[in-house]
């Protein structure tokens, strides 16, 4: 046994399986492995996944981790009690929202905030918004606050005061005087966790943070614990929502930022593997049971959006991969309306009972049901292994009674109406982050992952106009891949909200060279070897008057290592001000309008300061991924089987996906299988297995050279 | 039209206006379309000016108006017709509806189609459709910045009026309208800036309907219009059809018009036959002196908001109203005529949309909601900056619409802090506002004991106390709920009254028309307070399950005077179980 760290390990953890995807850096060879999640403690499963593969664990170097521990507890409210120190006049920040409500039609529905209206309790304080400090803050208060919420049974704390973001003196007070009497780490304080304008927006963040600590951290030392009884000494990392990693005790301090680990590891993934074959914008697709994933990669680089909505009233405010989501999955459920229309989802039959061809107790039928009566997918062949075999008719008497029977179709028909109709919404979701953000599709590979995203891979294309779509080797397995590679990044945030003409430039570059200072230090701490390090900023402008800012990239100032873009003679407001302009144009439509362009004689203002120091981690060459020498399309062949499609049964080809060679030509009608997902390739496409192994779809009349870096 | 294809036109266009919407809210000065979406964009018929689909996000009321507004402009055009690339301005309430603040762009659309032929010669068709886009401006002139001006007994004292002009001819902005605009309004900077948010609306509606077009032609989205339709009005009669037939008769109030104490009546008879719904407003005030009038088109609106909140599957175009029939006498406050003010008009709105809450829980009270606070609470403080601060002499006008509790439904309690059924509006966070205006929030806080009792109970109102940081400003709020409650139904409670109080002397005091306060004069330091209403509740509270009565008073959502009142069966269930 050699006892040398050569793996590097990504593991993520989903509701039904834990993926695992496993890179030896000696021998250059990669392993995938899929093993059921435990649910209660996910991190048996993770270890059990990896002694599919590993003897030793001694040998792994990195284990990089995305999580769902924090996506949960969020969704299910299933965090750890916790207690909220205000400003006098100001418990209830967090549980008015912004006077919103969940939806435009129908006023139902009520919201119940993650910590309650007893365990939020107020103290003498005040900043005003500029700043000044008009009372200090009462520390005895704040001392009987804590000791109160300390009997009411909280396990961790929030102190969020008024204009926190404009002077954080009161709110340091109180948090070093927190820190010395509560009995754990999980004493936050808003200006350390989002020193940015927007109290409730703040409060929220801070709030869910606390909400989370004491799960995600008791969740994580459980983990290192199994992991060092087993010998591993390997750094372990875990996936923040911005698509970068952090450490275990980053992880530990600011779980907020793991809500979207998963997918957005996903996301990673999909933009190294465009990178390598050559795709500079790719919409990756991510189908589940329940829903369907959308979020834009242009130029190599993923969308972050500044804040996301978990849930009506759940605002996270931390640089997040934007990810589009639609309730259309395998799960969703078809229906006929009172107004005589098709709809599909987003009511979905999830995993339990599933879809009707489950057998599990599905009575309504799904996009899953649809598939199967259409031979895209084979009744005996189930994707993920559950289920030994679909059941075929049920799923055909389905449709045919709750679908075909009310518009007037025979099963096959109204089972590709389903399809017709999934696909149109899917594709109305891939429109929203190309073409409605003035984006050409045609620049574009459409990426489709999880189990059922190469089915509609090929509908996709045809619908949005899309050049390419892009199947990658182990759809099945994105997000793990992605933990493999995704880089070390640390967001920071501060709020100027000065005009443009009398900012001071000079302490900008000073606040600039701090945040610098600070990525580093974390950077510095990591046990992880970075090939380089890298450092952006971006000034969230508007004109004077106007409330939504747009997120302007502004170089750095002169002397900051790693900047992508450094200003030679030093930052001035000329510069600042062309750099709001380009982005404001660029926001209001990338097609040039003769109205909504630049305003003239109207004013800038500066609100938020952004950094990002991202740590680069060695890439791994995704060429281990290809086919093995010596396989041959011939031998990849299954038999064929008859698919419906525009009307008619036709026969197409089978493949095992896996065992096609570089270079395979595959025409449409044809169906290519592996254990965790299906492609389906429809009549008038082609595809072509890369260089990389990935699969590689087009209009078969579309010869033109791949769309690459322009 | 095949069924397929319809749903995905239909997701098409809604698209289309979604973005619209999206467009404007990113690039408006006004917070009151930025933050509040006090805006709206849509697709209007070519030659009815019906609705033909509407943003989701914008304030759902438009919805109806806009129709009336384009309705205008058609009327305008058949004087003069229009070009290709022309765009209509104007904010006549009469015509287009809600209240002058709101100015509405309207662009008659031809496709590429349509455009190829007139080139070549063929004479002009009508428009195959027309894009419009409203927006709340900031300050359109008048006696009171923001234009909430509760004394107004004509339009003229509410702000300045403009009829459909051609802001942009064959595609060239109008710089002469653009000035006029500006020099009528306190904020000339702001309207600049929204008009032109409003103007790449616009534009990218037009990019989008070229590209869809282009690739389904002029047939098919005609087709998928008139189906759309058609399924509108198709699930509203349904709907209609299982609400049992008869006579639901609701009485509610306007606690007065600002110019006399005396409350208005919003009386309806809702009568279901069939499949056709009859909302007869015989029974309500006649048109009043001061600015709680509202124009026909308006009053259309509000019932199209009521009903799409009780069957929100219904899609929004003008098919929701063919099975419905709306009844208003000439001379009724309901149906204003220049130079009736009108400013109002967001209160006797919500009261029409209670009214129908109210009648339509009896005829089914699963499908109805209890009362919302019922009254948007727009304040304005403004003054100029005293000599030593930043920006000194300038003058500031802060706006503001605050929340209150939404009604209770049949399977839960009202939500608390909400925006109103008429509106998808946020409020401003503190901070901006603190950091915009000398004024410091000393509370902002749910409202004990103010949701209204019931099985469900409804939702929480708000407290809000403001300090001025300046010398000196003058106050304006316009409110309403001050005297009549927001109600319950099904046996449910009332919510608490909305109740404003300001320094006079020593103490603090309501304003003499209750919610509506006129130039109050405030100097540094002092503060005002205001209390917004909860909302209705929803069946009788004896039916409340104990348990969330008693989680009601731990969350200090309810004392236990509130508590005993209203609850006593839980006071006993509690006594038993110890």
């Amino acid at each position: 046994m050699s006892g040398a760290r050569r793996f590097a390990v990504g593991v993520d953890v989903g509701g039904t399986f834990t993926d695992l995807f496993f890179f030896d850096e000696e021998r250059g060879e990669v392993s995938v492995a899929k093993t059921p999640s435990t649910l209660g403690d996910q991190s048996r499963g993770f270890l059990e996944g990896l002694l599919l593969r590993l003897q030793d664990l001694g040998e792994i170097a990195a284990l990089v981790h995305g999580t769902t521990v924090g996506t949960n507890a969020l969704l299910e409210r299933k965090g750890a009690p916790s207690g909220i120190i205000t400003t006098a006049g100001f418990r209830d920040v967090l549980e008015m929202r912004r006077r919103d409500r969940a939806r435009t039609w129908g006023l139902g529905g009520d919201f119940h905030p993650v910590v309650p209206r007893d365990r939020r309790f107020e103290v003498p304080e005040r900043t005003l918004a500029h700043g000044e400090v008009r009372t200090p803050v009462d520390l005895e208060a704040v001392r009987a606050a804590a000791l109160k919420l300390r009997e009411l049974g909280a396990e961790s704390l929030s102190v969020v005061f008024l204009n926190a973001y404009a002077n954080p003196e009161n709110e340091r007070r109180a948090a070093v005087l927190l820190r010395e009497i509560w009995p754990n780490a999980f004493v936050n304080a808003s200006s350390e966790i989002l020193p940015e304008i927007r109290e409730f927006e703040r409060t929220s963040t801070t709030v869910l943070n606390a909400y989370l600590q004491p799960v995600v951290s008791s969740y994580l030392e459980r983990l290192e614990g199994r992991l060092r009884e087993r010998g591993a000494q390997g750094e372990l990392l875990i996936v923040q929502s911005n698509g970068g990693v952090m450490t275990v005790g980053e992880a530990r301090r600011l779980p907020v930022r793991t809500a979207l680990s998963g997918p957005a590891a996903g996301v990673i993934a999909a933009r190294e593997i465009a990178r390598q074959a050559g795709f500079a914008n790719v919409v990756t697709c991510d189908m589940g049971g329940t829903s369907f994933d959308v979020s834009l990669i242009e130029d190599y680089e993923p969308g972050l959006a500044a804040q996301t909505s978990l849930d009506f009233g759940m605002v996270i405010r931390s640089p997040m991969i934007e990810i589009t989501t639609i309730g259309a999955g395998g799960g969703s459920i078809a229906w006929v309306d009172r107004g005589g229309m098709l709809q599909v989802g987003p009511e979905s039959a999830g995993s339990d009972p599933g879809p009707v061809c489950y057998g599990a107790g599905g009575e309504r039928p799904t996009v899953t049901d649809a598939n199967l009566v259409l031979g895209r997918i084979a009744a005996g062949e189930p994707i993920g292994g559950k289920i030994a075999r679909l059941n075929l008719e049920a799923a055909r008497a389905a449709i045919e009674s709750q679908v075909g029977r009310p518009l007037g179709l025979g099963a096959e028909a109204a089972a590709e109406a389903i399809l017709r109709v999934a696909a149109s919404r899917m594709a109305g979701a891939v429109r929203l982050v190309s073409i409605e953000r003035g984006h050409d599709p045609a620049r574009f590979a459409a990426m489709p992952f999880g189990g059922g995203g190469g089915l509609f891979a090929g509908a996709l294309l045809l619908q949005v106009g899309l050049a390419r779509a892009l199947v990658p080797r182990y759809p099945g397995v994105i997000s793990a891949l992605g933990c493999v590679i995704a880089d070390m990044r640390h967001d920071f945030v501060e709020t100027l909200n000065r005009p443009l003409d009398s900012l001071d430039v000079a302490e900008l570059e000073r606040r600039m060279a701090d945040m610098a200072k600070r990525g580093a230090a974390l950077l510095d701490s990591a046990g992880t070897r970075f090939e380089r390090r890298s450092l952006r900023f971006e000034l969230d402008m508007s004109y004077i008057g106007q409330t939504h800012t747009v997120p302007a990239p502004v170089p750095a100032p002169p002397g900051l290592s790693g900047a992508a873009e450094s200003a030679e003679g030093g930052l001035t407001r000329e510069l600042l001000r062309s750099a709001f302009e380009r982005s404001y144009l660029r926001a209001q439509g990338a097609e040039s309008s003769e109205f909504g362009g630049l305003l003239e004689g109207i004013g800038i203002r500066a609100l938020n300061l952004r950094g990002a120091v991202t740590g680069h981690r060695p890439k791994l060459d995704l060429r281990a991924l290809r086919p093995a020498e010596g396989a041959s399309t011939q031998a990849a062949e299954r038999p064929g089987r008859e698919v419906y499609v525009d009307g008619a049964w036709r026969r197409a080809k089978v493949y095992a996906r896996l065992e096609l060679p570089v270079g395979a030509v595959i025409e449409g009608p044809a169906v290519l299988q592996q254990p965790d997902a299906t492609v389906f390739v429809e009549p008038g496409l082609c595809g072509e297995i890369d260089e990389l192994g990935n699969f590689v779809m087009r209009r078969a009349d579309d010869n033109a050279a791949q769309q690459s870096a322009s | 039209m095949d069924p397929v294809t319809l749903a995905v036109l239909n997701g098409r266009i809604e698209q289309i206006a979604d973005e619209m919407d999206a467009t404007l809210f990113r690039s408006a000065f006004t917070p009151t379309i930025a933050e509040a979406h006090d805006a709206c964009h849509g697709l209007y018929d070519g030659e009815s000016g019906a609705t033909l689909v509407q943003g989701k996000s914008g304030l759902p009321v438009f919805v109806g108006t806009m129709a009336f507004a384009v309705r205008a402009v058609i009327e305008k055009t058949r004087r003069a017709p229009a070009a290709d690339g022309d765009i209509y301005l104007f904010n006549d309430a009469y015509d287009g509806g809600t209240h002058f603040n709101d100015f509405k762009l309207v662009r008659p659309y031809k496709t590429p189609a349509q455009r190829a032929r007139e080139a070549a010669g063929a004479p002009p068709a009508p428009p195959f459709c027309y894009l419009a886009s409203v927006g709340h401006w900031h300050d359109v002139g008048g006696a009171v910045p923001g234009n909430y001006n509760p004394e107004a007994t004509e339009c003229f004292q509410e702000a300045f009026v403009m009829p459909p002009v051609k802001l942009v001819e064959a595609g060239q902005l109008r710089s002469d309208v653009v000035e006029i605009a500006q020099a009528n309004s306190r904020m000339p900077v702001s309207i600049y800036g929204d008009l032109h948010a409003q103007l790449a609306a616009l534009a990218l509606g037009v990019r989008r309907m070229d590209a869809l077009l282009e690739e389904y032609g002029d047939e098919a989205l005609r087709e998928a219009f008139a189906a759309l339709h058609q399924r509108a009005a198709k699930l509203m009669r349904a709907h209609i059809a299982d609400l049992p037939d008869g006579r639901y008769r609701c009485d509610d109030f306007l606690d007065n018009d600002g110019i006399a104490d005396e409350p208005l009546r919003i009386g309806l008879d809702l009568v279901v036959a069939g499949e056709s719904l009859t909302l007869d407003f015989s029974r309500t005030a006649r048109a009043c002196a001061g600015p709680v009038n509202i124009a026909r088109s308006t009053l259309v609106a509000s019932c199209y908001v009521a009903l799409k909140h009780i069957f929100p599957d219904v899609p929004a175009n003008a098919g929701v109203l063919e099975p419905v029939t709306i009844e208003t006498p000439e001379a009724s406050l309901l149906d204003a005529r220049a130079p009736r003010p009108v400013g109002g008009y967001t209160e006797t709105i919500l009261r029409v949309v209670d009214a129908i809450f109210q009648a339509m829980a009896q005829a089914a009270p699963a499908l109805s909601y209890g009362c919302a606070y019922g009254t948007i609470n727009a304040l304005s403080l403004s003054g100029h900056r005293s000599n030593g601060a930043p920006g000194a002499g300038q003058r500031w006008v802060m706006f503001c619409f605050f929340g209150g509790g939404l009604g209770a439904s049949a399977t839960g309690d009202g939500l608390n802090h909400a925006n109103a059924p008429i509106s998808t509006a946020t409020i401003p966070p503190v901070e901006i506002l603190e950091a915009a205006y000398p004024v410091a929030f000393t509370r902002w806080a749910l409202r004990p004991d103010s949701a209204g009792p019931g099985e469900r109970r409804g939702g929480l109102g708000a407290i809000y106390e403001i300090e001025l940081l300046e010398e000196r400003a003058d106050l304006f709020l316009f409110g309403e709920r001050g005297r009549f409650a927001p109600r319950g139904v099904a046996g449910g409670g009332e919510g608490a009254r909305n109740i404003f109080l300001y320094p006079r002397g020593e103490a603090m005091t309501e304003p003499p028309m209750a919610s509506k306060a006129v130039g109050v004069k405030l100097q540094r330091g002092q503060r005002v307070l205001l209390q917004t209403p909860g909302g209705g509740g929803h069946g009788p509270p004896a039916k409340r399950n104990p348990a969330a009565i008693a989680r009601d008073l731990q969350l200090g959502y309810t004392t236990a005077e509130h508590t005993a009142q209203h609850y006593p069966h839980a006071a006993k269930a509690d006594g038993a179980r110890r």
